[in-house]
């Protein structure tokens, strides 16, 4: 009975959001606005406007919402074979939360040590992977937003794209040929004498850095040109004229005039990285625990997919809170991201 | 200190286009100097040149006596006010202002009592914690030029500064602009393609034509004795008559023209024969020439009445439509429209100067 009521609840809760912002906006609309402005239907005529509505509305429930409900609802239950879902053994529980805390659906002895420090550790370097990809890119975004003559830029964006035309899990699996202990890298610094015997990049975890910071560089490399790209050069030109050395030209002019930019990249590149599962999976040394491989274990060694959805849930909010707290602490509305 | 900037045979080339050729001159300090010339002409050029943004192809760039090859624009005395202003949007009207001060690692303090000085000096008192865009297009100038003088340039250099406003306060800001270099002291060099900001405004006036600077001079010697044909027709109106020399003598030169013969005053000493142009202003053209040293045969087409003065427009014997301007109370000499008449001017009036390109042209 309470769980039907439950079950209910949490399908129909989405639709009663999406209804209260609605309503939200059109007051909004009517307040601020010209109150004779036509609506929706008057201004693209009921066919174009059904379709919209019907169009974006099926993608947006069957696509995104219904899945991710399934999931959530998912997470709430205890691992069942098929015959027994809806069947009198099923109902609603937080032990598969339990047991990533706990490691275990019902002892409180000992913290499920493995399972918490790959998640801090998968949230940490997602941070550093943001924060290398940051810097690596934005002297070249700089670079070809203020100062490249349009012919070189053209080339560089070319140069930037095209190696994305190659496959991901292929340019996961090239880079672990590169980085392997007797890889061309390490073939060189041998050669060269630079070092005695090669280097385990694999295992020191970093061809995975690398690999994550190549596979989202243009998520960070375009929208930090885009925003760069429409400052003013009289404005750097005017901090150099009043007597601004470079490095703060960049940190007080281009900056906080490409914020929006920063932290439209740095989100998409954190929430990525966090999620990513190709290159943990292929270049991730034997000793690396990204959080998202455990995840995919969950559902396919373990067969345990309420827990694999209850782990994919905690890295989704985790990374969500996450990212809405530093864009308050820089003070960057969700609306400026989008720009 | 003198701040004197000194231009020696400066040319500026962007790849095999000459932007800048050869400009020499020396700027003194405390003037207040114009380049006036058509848009393109190489104007903005040369004050990025001045301001170190672009270095010389050949010649030098001087200021105070030192050579600024090599100096960049954060470290030369020079401070630019940019066509667009380029204040920093982001940044209170206070902060725009203390820009400069920061960087040269100024307490908080002292910034803030230098911010109302400033404030006070460009009459904004009280607006510093105002954003950029809730200023009016000129307290946006004002707050531009106290930005600038905040870091003590010892020469301020600006590129247009006043094309973005509207007429009136075009004309109030002349005023004020001036007011200000007055107070401060320091080396103004203006540019711009308006010839009533830089006759009103400048001590000194350098004319500039497709990269070159045509002549050096204040504003009367501009207007009353322009060195170029250029120069002659683009500052203030002229009236232009091509002919051929036919005698020199003196300070005068006779031109046979296709509206008769002409006498003028020729300081660059024409010699009979040559192409040359005789000018003569509108103002210095009257009705009822018969009795002039000058006369013209000629009818009125059209009169514009732009109050204390109007412009009569009439067709002569050339091409192009001569213009006198009538003041007030001679409005009654005017004869009615399509009537022939014959107007004259003074020799003295008439400038002959060697044959060359019009500005209009
Ligand atoms: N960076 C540049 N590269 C090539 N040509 C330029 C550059 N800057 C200016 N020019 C050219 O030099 C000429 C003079 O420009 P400018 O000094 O801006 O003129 P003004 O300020 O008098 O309007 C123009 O023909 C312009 O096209
Ligand atoms: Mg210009």
């Amino acid at each position: 009975m309470i769980e039907s009521v439950v079950k209910t609840l949490l399908y129909v809760a989405p639709f009663v959001v999406i209804a209260t912002f609605w309503v939200m906006a059109v007051r909004e609309r009517r307040a601020a606005g010209d109150p004779t402005a036509r609506g929706f239907f008057e201004r693209n005529g009921w066919v174009v406007a059904s379709y919209l509505l019907i169009a974006v509305g099926l993608w947006a429930v069957v696509m995104v919402v219904l899945p991710q409900l399934t999931m959530v609802d998912f997470s709430f239950h205890p691992k069942l074979p098929p015959k027994d879902y809806g069947g009198p053994k099923d109902h609603y529980t937080l032990e598969n939360y339990h047991y990533f805390i706990f490691g275990s659906t019902t002892e409180r002895e000992s913290l499920n040590i493995i399972h918490l420090r790959a998640f801090g550790l998968t949230i940490l370097a997602s941070v550093g992977v943001t924060i290398f990809t940051f810097f690596f890119c934005y002297p070249i975004a700089y670079y070809m937003a203020q100062v490249a003559p349009p012919a070189r830029l053209r080339l560089i964006m070319l140069m930037l794209i095209v190696p994305f035309w190659v496959n991901e899990i292929l340019r996961a699996f090239a880079l672990r040929i590169l980085f392997g202990t007797s890889g061309l890298i390490n073939n060189v610094l041998v050669a060269l004498g630079l070092v005695g015997e090669p280097i385990d990049f694999l295992g020191l975890d970093i061809g995975m850095y690398t690999g994550l910071a190549y596979a989202y560089l243009l998520l960070m490399m375009f929208p930090l040109y885009n925003a760069i790209e429409s400052l003013d050069k009289n404005q750097i030109e005017a901090a150099r004229d009043l007597g601004a050395p470079w490095w703060h030209i960049h940190a007080f002019v281009v900056l906080p005039f490409a914020k929006p930019g920063v932290a439209s990249g740095c989100t998409m590149v954190f929430m990525l990285s966090a999620g990513a599962l190709a290159a943990p999976q292929i270049l991730g040394g034997p000793n690396s625990l990204w959080f998202t491989p455990i995840v995919y274990d969950r559902f396919y060694q373990a067969f345990n997919w309420p827990q694999g959805s209850a782990y994919a849930l905690i890295l989704l909010l985790t990374c969500i809170a996450f990212v809405m707290a530093v864009l308050r602490v820089f003070k960057v509305s969700l609306g400026e991201i989008t720009r | 200190m003198s701040a004197d900037v000194e231009l020696n045979h400066v040319s500026v080339k962007f790849g095999a286009f000459v932007a800048v050729r050869d400009a020499s001159l020396t700027i003194r300090n405390g003037e207040f100097f114009s380049f006036l010339g058509p848009s393109g002409c190489g104007k903005t050029t040369i004050l990025r040149t001045i301001s170190g943004f672009l270095e010389p192809s050949t010649g030098a760039v001087r200021i105070g006596g030192k050579d600024m090859r090599g100096i960049g624009p954060n470290k030369r005395p020079t401070a630019l006010i940019f066509q667009n202003l380029a204040l920093f949007p982001l940044m209170t009207v206070a902060e725009n202002i203390a820009y400069g001060l920061r960087i040269r690692g100024m307490g908080a303090d002292e910034r803030r009592r230098r911010v109302d000085q400033f404030l006070d000096l460009i009459a904004l008192p009280g607006l510093g914690e105002k954003r950029i865009d809730e200023l009016s297009g000129g307290q946006k100038q004002r707050v531009a030029i106290a930005r600038a003088l905040a870091v003590e340039p010892q020469v301020l250099l600006l590129d247009e500064p006043l094309s973005a406003l509207d007429l009136k306060l075009r004309q109030h800001m002349r005023s004020e602009l001036r007011a200000i270099q007055r107070r401060v002291g320091l080396t103004f060099i203006y540019i711009t393609h308006d010839q009533g900001e830089a006759l009103t405004m400048s001590d000194r006036i350098a004319v500039m034509n497709a990269g070159v600077i045509e002549q050096v001079g204040d504003s009367a010697a501009i207007y009353d004795d322009p060195a170029t044909v250029f120069v002659a027709s683009f500052v203030g109106e002229n009236n232009p008559f091509r002919g051929t020399v036919v005698a020199a003598e003196g300070e005068h030169a006779a031109l046979d023209t296709p509206a008769g013969r002409l006498v003028g005053r020729n300081p660059r000493g024409a010699k009979a024969g040559d192409e040359a142009i005789l000018f003569v202003r509108p103002d210095a053209l009257a009705f009822d020439g018969h009795g002039a040293e000058n006369s013209i045969e000629a009818a009125v087409q059209s009169v514009a009445f732009e109050g204390s003065v109007s412009h009569v427009y009439l067709k002569g014997p050339t091409k192009r439509d001569i213009v006198m301007t009538v003041g007030r109370g001679d409005g009654a000499g005017v004869p009615g429209q399509g009537q022939a008449t014959r107007i004259g001017f003074a020799r003295a009036a008439g400038l002959v100067l060697p044959a060359g390109r019009l500005a209009s042209d």
